[in-house]
């Protein structure tokens, strides 16, 4: 658990008398579908982010949307917090527990109700995993562009959550650009459809602000998604440099040749060691970094693209150049690189995965700043990289069971957060601010647009019951954190009294 | 003229409406007047605080100040291969970054190439409370806090002034051709679309318009050329091609010439039928947006396009008793009222111009 306490005093302000609430949520719910006992609560006490730890008062497992719409209802007239759960893979804390709510596991509501394959749609329940969505579309020759690494797991309620994104983005965009309407449940228990199947829709775009927006603004109980066609051809190429600038550049070139790649990887030699050892995917483990790049569309088009990033890498300094011959090759090409978070699990009893977005060109001096700050509290930092899209991944090692360690690896991603705001970028690129990195938020934004983000936030949900004490952090959270951590000289939020 | 940060002085009129609770009307180069609710209030001008802060080619991104001109934009990114994918129009050769944002609207190529929303990455914007405040940034990802950047597309100013936009930008395609086809039974656009795209053509404007259909192909230059070889019909001149694609976007083609009917905008679902909306019309987006100048009845014609999933637009004319917009939902006109209300609590900003009822406090 991490040195600090995970909620506020401002955070956990609720009063529930739980015994009523028990009574009429077992009216409500099936069976089983109401978890009191500490056993059964102790299941969904964290999710992908495993250091922070906390049971919730209750945990509901509903069945139908009527049943959801019952509970939301309920807590509502209660004054119970909701926490939404989907499969619970947030990095960030966003799916953790509240101590006085209740924690709604949507994992029954796993049906893909339809897959209209002639006009690509598909409409699935929250519950639905990632994956299982590309899996209904294969035999139609569709899938779903977005490919979190979680994807076997994570669910699409969970994806919309956070806005989550994956290899493939650079070119397909995040679930914001695959998502055409969510109906949504309001913490009152009101159903709405936002969004539509057309490619725009009439008032404000509340689907744009229900991305991303961690279970804050409403229950998601319906996605629906466009799908793609299967690319006609597909191309990976694997280029080795002896130093990480030299990879940046030849990023930059690529894009600068007018090529969208469909997805574009780096990783650098920590990564390439852990990722060999594991995997044996004959990755280069004399490179400094190397880059991963898949083309796809028509036979002419990733001929034509092939050609110009092999120029453009050979320009660059790549040390050794290597295009995969067939779709074995291509898949053991990605291996290394999507096994890379459990490849680093293997060599260090612990790790911290970051997740902040920089300007591409501020790579080099990134990378460099992360193993000064790294070294300067004694721990090693491995980093992989969505080079295309400037999000890095920095997994921070550390062995959780020596005293102090994992303090250390927090105060180290808390800098390597503040460095990426401080070269114009943002503290998570997609991953979600949840409880980790709510302080840095501080960092990110000044008290005007914190009082906004709350404002929008009350328009949704008047009484702040669904996910409190994430992603935004209060005015007060912000003095206190600022009092540490002063910015560019200038103290953060200098219209408050210090506490 | 040169360009200049109007930020101050934009902040300090809008602290002085606020004061004095009189509304504003904010304006960059009036292109798009008369589109949404008519316009009150005094007018806030954007049109003198231009100027592009930042573009970096190999960033993919644009900064600008809102009242920067598009047709300046297009030219800086042209000089470098690279456009705004969502190819905002501009009417009468006019328009600015900030009024193609709070418009939402899009060309030609939306279905394809995206929309303005797929393309924002970042926001400053003055809110009714004249706070300056920044959301987004010029990074391609970015998931801290609320996306509030992406709010202010199509939200037509009721919410914030934009001052700056950051927008991602994209390689302009090396070769484009059209190609007009005359078909000689029931054109099914949308068809049509799908079996070009799992085919890897690189379509990126389909139209149905007086028993033609004009279809734009834009990609690299071998697969460009192998779709005219193997897709057939008459092609266009590249100046051609180019001049009725920005017709099309712009409405300066002669299907819109006409005004005596109202112009509505009809967005629809894939392969949504077409039957039963009378008038003429040009059918854009593959099938997925209709221009109808038409005497429908707004509820009559508003019904059909909810019907098959859509919504209509008045979208130039007035009709007595017509709003511009669809009606929203109970649900999210109590949402679109309180977000009206977070933002803007005196109700200064183009107050009624999207929904009357986001002003009922
Ligand atoms: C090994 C690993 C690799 C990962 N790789 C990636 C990656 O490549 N890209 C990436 O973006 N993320 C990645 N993640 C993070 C995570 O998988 C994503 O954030 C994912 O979208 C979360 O989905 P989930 O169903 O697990 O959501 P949860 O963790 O259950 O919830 C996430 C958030 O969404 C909210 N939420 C969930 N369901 C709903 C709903 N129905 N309605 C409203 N709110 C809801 C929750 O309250 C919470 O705030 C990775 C995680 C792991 C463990």
């Amino acid at each position: 658990m991490p040195a600090h306490a995970l909620f506020r005093e401002e955070d956990i302000r609720f009063d529930v008398d739980v015994d009523p609430v028990i009574a009429a949520l077992e009216k409500i719910l099936p069976d089983e579908g109401l978890v009191v006992h500490e056993a059964g609560r102790r299941a969904y006490e964290c999710d992908g982010l495993a250091a922070y730890k906390q049971l919730p008062l209750l945990v509901a497992i509903p069945e139908t949307v009527e049943q959801i719409q019952g509970v939301l209802k309920c807590c509502h007239e209660a004054g119970v917090p909701v926490v939404t759960r989907g499969s619970g893979t947030s990095l960030s804390g966003g799916s953790l527990p509240h101590p006085q709510g209740l924690l709604l596991a949507l994992g029954k509501f796993n049906k893909i109700i339809e897959i209209d394959a002639e006009r690509r749609i598909a409409r699935v329940q929250p519950g639905v995993r990632n994956l299982a969505i590309t899996e209904a579309a294969a035999p139609h020759g569709l899938y779903y562009a977005p490919d979190p690494s979680s994807q076997i797991a994570c669910s699409i309620g969970g994806n919309v959550g956070e806005n989550a994104g994956g290899v493939h983005c650079l070119k397909y965009g995040l679930t914001v650009n695959n998502v055409l309407a969510v109906k949504v449940l309001t913490m009152e228990g009101e159903l709405t459809t936002i969004g539509s199947e057309a490619l725009d829709s009439p008032g404000l775009d509340l689907l744009a602000l229900m991305h991303g927006s961690e279970g804050m603004l409403g229950v998601v109980v319906e996605v629906t998604l466009k799908l793609l066609p299967n690319p006609l051809t597909k191309q990976v190429l694997m280029a080795s440099f002896n130093d990480v600038e030299q990879g940046g550049h030849a990023v930059a070139a690529i894009i600068a040749r007018g090529i969208i790649p469909a997805g574009l990887e780096m990783m650098d030699g920590a990564a390439i060691q852990a990722a060999e050892d594991f995997v044996k995917a004959g990755y280069d483990t004399a490179a400094a970094a190397i880059l991963i790049c898949e083309l796809d569309g028509s036979d002419a088009e990733v001929a034509d693209q092939q050609k110009a990033v092999e120029a453009c890498l050979r320009d660059h300094g790549a040390s050794r150049i290597q295009v995969a011959q067939d779709d074995n090759e291509r898949a053991r090409f990605w291996a290394g690189r999507k096994a890379a978070f459990p490849a680093v699990g293997r060599i260090s009893p612990d790790y911290y995965c970051m997740d902040g977005t920089i300007p591409r060109k501020q790579l080099a001096y990134v990378l460099k700043r992360i193993s000064e700050i790294s070294a300067t509290h004694n721990l090693e930092t491995v980093n992989v990289f969505h080079a295309g899209d400037g999000n890095l991944h920095p997994l921070i090692l550390f062995d959780g069971n020596q005293p102090g360690q994992l303090e250390a690896a927090e105060a180290v991603g808390s800098a390597i957060l503040q460095l990426c705001v401080e070269v114009g970028g943002t503290v998570t690129g997609e991953h979600g601010v949840g409880l980790e990195k709510i302080n840095e938020m501080c960092v990110q934004f000044a008290t005007a647009e914190i009082n906004q983000f709350h404002a929008i936030k009350a328009a949704f949900d008047e009484r702040g019951l669904l996910n409190p004490g994430k992603a935004i952090p209060t005015l007060n959270r912000c003095a206190e954190f600022g009092r540490l951590h002063v910015h560019n000289g200038e103290l953060p939020h200098p219209e408050l009294e210090r506490l | 003229m040169s360009d200049q940060d109007q930020t101050e002085l934009l902040k300090s009129r809008l602290a002085e409406a606020r004061s004095q609770a009189e509304p504003v009307c904010i304006v960059g180069q009036q292109s798009k007047s008369f589109y949404g609710n008519a316009q009150v209030g005094t007018p806030l001008s954007l049109a003198e605080h231009t100027g592009i802060i930042n573009y970096e080619p190999t960033e993919l991104v644009l900064t600008a100040r809102a009242g920067t001109s598009l047709a300046d934009i297009e030219k800086t990114l042209a000089a470098e291969g690279q456009s705004l994918a969502f190819d905002p129009p501009q009417f009468g050769g006019r328009g600015t970054l900030g009024g193609a944002i709070a418009s939402g609207l899009a060309g030609p190529g939306r279905p394809w190439l995206g929309g303005v929303r797929d393309m924002i990455l970042g926001v400053k914007i003055l809110n009714g409370q004249a706070e300056l405040m920044r959301f987004g940034g010029e990074v391609m990802k970015n998931v801290a806090g609320y996306d509030v950047s992406r709010l202010m597309v199509g939200a037509l100013g009721t919410l914030g002034v934009i001052t700056e936009a950051s927008v991602k930008v994209l390689p302009s395609a090396v070769s484009e051709a059209t190609l007009v086809q005359t078909p000689d039974s029931d054109v099914d656009l949308h068809a049509l679309s799908e079996q070009l795209l799992r085919a890897g053509r690189p379509v990126t404007g389909l139209i149905h318009w007086d028993n033609r259909i004009y279809l734009r192909l834009a990609g690299t230059e071998s697969a460009v050329e192998a779709a005219c070889q193997a897709l057939g019909g008459e092609q266009m001149s590249a100046t051609e091609s180019r001049a009725f694609w920005t017709s099309i976007r712009d409405q300066s083609h002669p299907f819109y010439a006409d005004t005596q009917a109202p112009l509505w905008r009809v967005s629809l679902p894939p392969k949504a039928p077409l039957t039963g909306f009378t008038g003429e019309c040009l059918v854009d987006w593959a099938g997925q947006q209709l221009w109808l100048k038409s005497d429908m009845s707004a509820t009559a014609l508003r019904a059909l396009a909810q019907e098959h999933g859509g919504s209509a637009t008045l979208f130039r004319g007035h009709l007595d008793d017509c709003d511009a917009f669809q009606p929203l939902d109970a649900v999210q006109t109590r949402l679109h009222q309180r977000i009206k209300q977070s933002f803007d609590p005196e109700h200064i900003l183009n107050p009624t111009r999207l929904y009357r009822e986001m002003e009922a406090a």
